[in-house]
């Protein structure tokens, strides 16, 4: 039953990911990738990290992906067209180092055949949010502090990036900025 | 019961697919979202790992990860905002300023 689940979440996490990959349009990407990150929640549910399956649903397709798709439609992307045909050199070009990436690491795991380790009796235990939360407040105290410094600077870089300058240095005020006679016709 | 293998092979291959995608997409979101794929692929092997050894370390490294993915997907697409601000595409062709 395990295996069979197993086969199924691969499989569509692969062509997913090879969607997210090949689509034109960047809404289909981004939709294919929504769909791509369940899969992998449900892969992690198979692996017994019952928490971090649904930290995945919620962080990475409910909020990252909507940012994504926010993105998208508010710079309103033209789709590419024919992304194999144009660079039908750098595809093959991309294909061959792919593979090469792929060789080497199979070819590092091969290596490693003999001393995997077997799925742990504690393997349960381990993906509850009790004993993620113990070790997080105790351990990973200074770690979690700083990953807080961090989303606080990346969303503060954020603002000061994507702010509008003018040309003459000064910013853009939105309220002040806004047509008199525009308002008015909104508002009649 | 699956072998561990099989988790760290289909990391190999979804890490390789993000990687074709960085060198084959010319659209800057797409290509965010093939890093994001590269980076979920690695969370994989990662989880596969800390379960198969009995150790919770590895869930802690997936978490610290997904937050840096969040901050870099912040930090990414205002940069892609202020690209299309400047040059209306979002076609990393166009990034030639720094080019020698």
């Amino acid at each position: 039953m395990e295996i069979y689940a197993f086969i199924l979440l691969s499989l569509l996490a692969i062509a997913t990911s090879i969607g997210t990959v090949l689509n034109r349009s960047a809404v289909n990407s981004a939709l294919f990738m929504v769909l791509h990150l369940l899969t992998l929640a449900g892969l992690y549910l198979l692996l017994r990290a019952q928490f971090l399956a649904i930290i995945q649903v919620i962080v990475y397709a409910g909020a990252i992906m909507v940012l994504f798709l926010f993105v998208i439609m508010l710079l309103n992307v033209e789709e590419e067209e024919n992304i194999i045909k144009n660079t039908r050199f750098g595809f093959i070009g991309a294909f061959m180092v792919g593979a090469l990436l792929l060789g080497q690491v199979v070819y590092s795991l091969l290596g490693l055949a003999g001393i995997l380790p077997e799925l742990s009796g504690q393997a349960e235990a381990i993906g509850t949010v009790e004993a993620i939360g113990d070790v997080m407040f105790t351990v990973y105290l200074m770690p979690l502090q700083v990953t807080a410094i961090l989303l606080t600077s990346a969303v503060v870089g954020a603002m000061m990036i994507a702010e509008f300058t003018h040309a003459d240095g000064t910013h853009q005020d939105v309220i002040e900025h806004a047509p008199e006679d525009q308002v008015e016709e909104g508002t009649s | 019961m699956i072998s561990i293998e099989w988790y760290i092979a289909l990391s190999a291959v979804l890490f390789t697919i993000g990687a074709i995608g960085v060198m084959v997409r010319r659209n800057a979101i797409v290509l965010f979202m093939c890093i994001e794929l590269m980076l979920n692929a690695v969370n994989i092997s990662l989880v596969a790992f800390s379960s198969y050894h009995g150790n919770v370390e590895g869930h802690m490294l997936v978490l610290f990860s997904l937050s840096v993915a969040a901050a870099e997907a912040v930090v990414g697409l205002a940069l892609i905002i202020a690209l299309f601000r400047n040059t209306l595409s979002v076609d990393i062709r166009n990034l030639t300023l720094m080019r020698f």
